[in-house]
C-alpha cells in the first residue's frame, strides 16, 4: 500500500515537473527579452555610471563606464589654465606694478645696529625646509599643467618626458617633508597667529606696505597671519587632496580621485600665487624683512616699525633697555 | 582607411572570459593588468547583461587630451596608443578614461605608478612593426599583419565585434532586426558620439 502511494505521488510529480518543463518554453517565447533588459542611456542617466560585477581579481574594473571625465578633461585642460594663468601672472603683475611704483618698503628711521631674535635656528629650519620643498613641488606641479603647451615645444617629447618623470618623483617624494614641514608650522606659529582686533586696525590702516604708516603689530601682523593660514589650511587641502592621487584607491574611487585633483589643483595655483606674493615681501619688497628668516635677527628699529607691539613685549620680558632678548623667550612667543 | 572600432552586442555576450583570457596571453600581459575585462550588469537577475570592455579607441580621446607629456597617438585607422618610453605614470588618462582602460603596473615605493599599459587594438606601439621591443612593451602587432583583435576573433559567441565601425554596425543591425531586440551598442556613446539606432 505504501510502495503504491508513493508511485502514485511519484508519477504525479514526474507528471507534473513534464508539464512544467513543457510550458516553459512556450512561455519563454511569448516573454519580450527585451522587456527587462537594460539600455545603456537610461543606466547613465540614472546613476551617471554604469557599474557591475566582474570575475578578475581587480573589483575596482566592475565600473563599466563613467563619462565624468569628459568635464575633468574640460576643467584640467581648459578651466585650471585660466584660474592658475590669472592668478600666478596676475599676482606677478601686480608686484611689478607695485615695484616700480612704490619700491621697496624703507625702513624710515635707517638701522640702529642693534638687532633682536625673531626666529630661532628651529624655526627657520621649519621655514626653509617646508619653502625649498614648496618651490620644488610648485614647479613640477605646473609642469603638469603648464608643461605639455609651454615647455614641450621647446625640448622637444624625449626630453620633456625625462624632466617630467624626475618631476613626478620628486613631487611625490618631496611631499613627505612639506607635509611635515606644513604641520610644524602650524603647531609652533599657531600661538601669534589668532586673529584679533589689533589686525583690524592694521587692515584699515593698509599695513606697512601702502603709505608710511605703521600700524602696530604683535609678532605676526594681519598680511603675516594670512599668509600663516594660506600656508596651513592651503597645505593641508593640497597635503589630503595629494595623497588621495598619490595612493590611488585608498578610500576614494574615480570620481574622488577627479574631485582631489580639482581640489589639489586649484589650492596650488592660488598658493603659488600667494607665496609668490609672500617671496617678494621677504626680499625685495622690503627693507630689513629677509633677515629675519636669514641670520634670524632682525634690527630694532626695523621691529619698532613693523611690529610694535612684538617689540614691547620682548623689551618687558628682558629689560628695557636689553634690545637683544634671549633666543628661548622669542621661541616661546 | 577604416575606422575601427568595439562593438559588444551584450544580448550574446556569455561571460566566458575567453576575450579576457585571449588578451591576456597572446600580449603576455602582466599579473595585475587586465586589458580587457567583462563586467555583468543585474548579475543573478532579470534583464542580466555581460558586456566585454577594454579601450574603446575614442574620438578626440580624453586620455590624449589630459595627458601632461602628449604621449598619445592615434593611428591611420583610428586606433588609440601610446609611448611607454614618453609616459610618466601620472594617472591622469585614467581620471579622464570614461572605460577605465588605462591600467598602471605598481612599481617602487608605495606602490607607485608604473608607466601606463592599455588595450592596443592588437596593434603594438611606436616601434617598427613585429619588433622584439614592440612586443616587449605593447604585445602583439596582429594589425600589422593582417588580422584583426585576438579578443573579438576568439569570441565564441561573436558578441564581440571589432573592424570597421560601419560595416560592425550593420552586423549589429542586422541581427537586431533578426531578433527583434538589442541592448545597444555599448559605449559608443560616450567613445564615438554616436550610436546604432536599432
Amino acid at each position: 500500500m505504501t510502495s503504491f502511494g508513493r508511485f502514485i505521488r511519484l508519477a504525479l510529480g514526474a507528471w507534473a515537473l513534464l508539464l512544467l518543463v513543457s510550458m516553459a518554453p512556450a512561455s519563454a517565447q511569448q516573454v519580450n527579452p527585451t522587456a527587462s533588459s537594460v539600455k545603456e542611456q537610461q543606466l547613465l542617466q540614472e546613476l551617471n555610471r554604469i557599474q557591475g560585477r566582474v570575475s578578475i581579481p581587480d573589483q575596482r574594473s566592475g565600473v563599466l563606464e563613467q563619462p565624468q571625465g569628459r568635464e575633468w578633461r574640460e576643467f584640467r585642460n581648459v578651466t585650471l589654465r585660466w584660474i592658475g594663468g590669472i592668478a600666478i601672472l596676475g599676482t606677478i603683475a601686480a608686484i611689478v606694478i607695485f615695484y616700480l611704483t612704490v619700491g621697496m618698503v624703507r625702513l624710515e628711521s635707517g638701522r640702529s645696529g642693534r638687532t633682536i631674535v625673531r626666529f630661532n635656528a628651529f624655526e627657520r629650519f621649519v621655514h626653509w625646509l617646508t619653502a625649498t620643498c614648496f618651490i620644488v613641488l610648485a614647479i613640477s606641479g605646473l609642469n603638469i599643467t603648464f608643461g605639455r603647451p609651454l615647455l614641450l615645444p621647446l625640448i622637444g617629447f624625449e626630453a620633456f618626458s625625462e624632466w617630467s618623470q624626475w618631476a613626478k618623483y620628486a613631487h611625490n617624494y618631496l611631499s613627505f617633508p612639506f607635509t611635515l614641514g606644513v604641520v610644524l608650522i602650524f603647531l609652533m606659529w599657531i600661538g601669534g597667529n589668532i586673529p584679533n582686533k589689533v589686525d583690524i586696525e592694521w587692515a584699515k590702516r593698509g599695513g606697512g606696505l601702502i603709505g608710511h604708516d605703521h600700524p602696530p603689530a604683535y609678532r605676526f601682523n594681519a598680511g603675516q597671519k594670512m599668509i600663516y593660514w594660506i600656508v596651513v589650511i592651503g597645505g593641508g587641502l593640497v597635503a589630503a587632496s595629494g595623497y588621495a592621487l598619490m595612493f590611488p584607491f585608498y578610500g576614494t574611487g574615480i570620481e574622488g580621485m577627479q574631485m582631489a585633483q580639482i581640489v589639489h589643483s586649484i589650492v596650488a595655483v592660488l598658493f603659488v600665487a600667494a607665496m609668490i606674493g609672500h617671496i617678494y615681501i621677504g626680499t625685495i619688497g622690503m627693507e630689513g624683512a629677509f633677515e629675519a628668516m636669514g641670520s634670524g635677527e632682525v634690527d630694532v628699529n626695523w621691529a619698532r616699525e613693523h611690529h610694535s607691539l612684538w617689540l614691547d613685549e620682548q623689551k618687558a620680558r628682558t629689560g628695557p633697555n636689553d634690545g637683544q632678548p634671549q633666543p628661548a623667550t622669542a621661541a616661546a612667543e | 582607411m577604416a575606422r575601427m572600432k568595439f562593438l559588444c552586442d551584450a544580448d550574446r555576450c556569455i561571460e566566458c572570459n575567453a576575450c579576457v583570457t585571449a588578451c591576456k596571453n597572446e600580449h603576455e600581459v602582466p599579473w595585475g593588468i587586465n586589458r580587457r575585462r567583462v563586467v555583468t550588469i543585474n548579475d543573478g537577475k532579470p534583464g542580466e547583461r555581460s558586456i566585454s570592455m577594454a579601450c574603446m579607441h575614442c574620438t578626440d580621446a580624453p586620455c590624449a587630451a589630459v595627458c601632461p607629456v602628449n604621449c598619445f597617438y592615434t593611428t591611420a585607422d583610428a586606433v588609440v596608443l601610446h609611448s611607454k618610453d614618453l609616459c610618466i605614470g601620472c594617472g591622469y588618462c585614467f581620471y579622464a578614461c570614461p572605460f577605465g582602460a588605462p591600467q598602471y603596473p605598481k612599481v617602487g615605493n608605495f606602490g607607485s605608478r608604473g608607466k601606463m599599459d592599455k588595450c592596443t587594438y592588437c596593434a603594438g606601439g611606436p616601434e617598427a612593426d613585429g619588433s622584439k621591443e614592440e612586443y616587449a612593451k605593447y604585445g602583439a602587432n596582429r594589425l600589422a599583419e593582417g588580422k584583426l583583435p585576438l579578443c573579438a576573433e576568439m569570441c565564441s559567441t561573436k558578441s564581440l565585434l571589432a573592424g570597421d565601425g560601419e560595416i560592425i554596425a550593420q552586423i549589429y543591425k542586422e541581427r537586431v532586426m533578426k531578433r527583434g531586440y538589442g541592448s545597444g551598442a555599448w559605449g559608443w556613446k560616450t567613445a564615438y558620439r554616436e550610436t546604432i539606432e536599432s
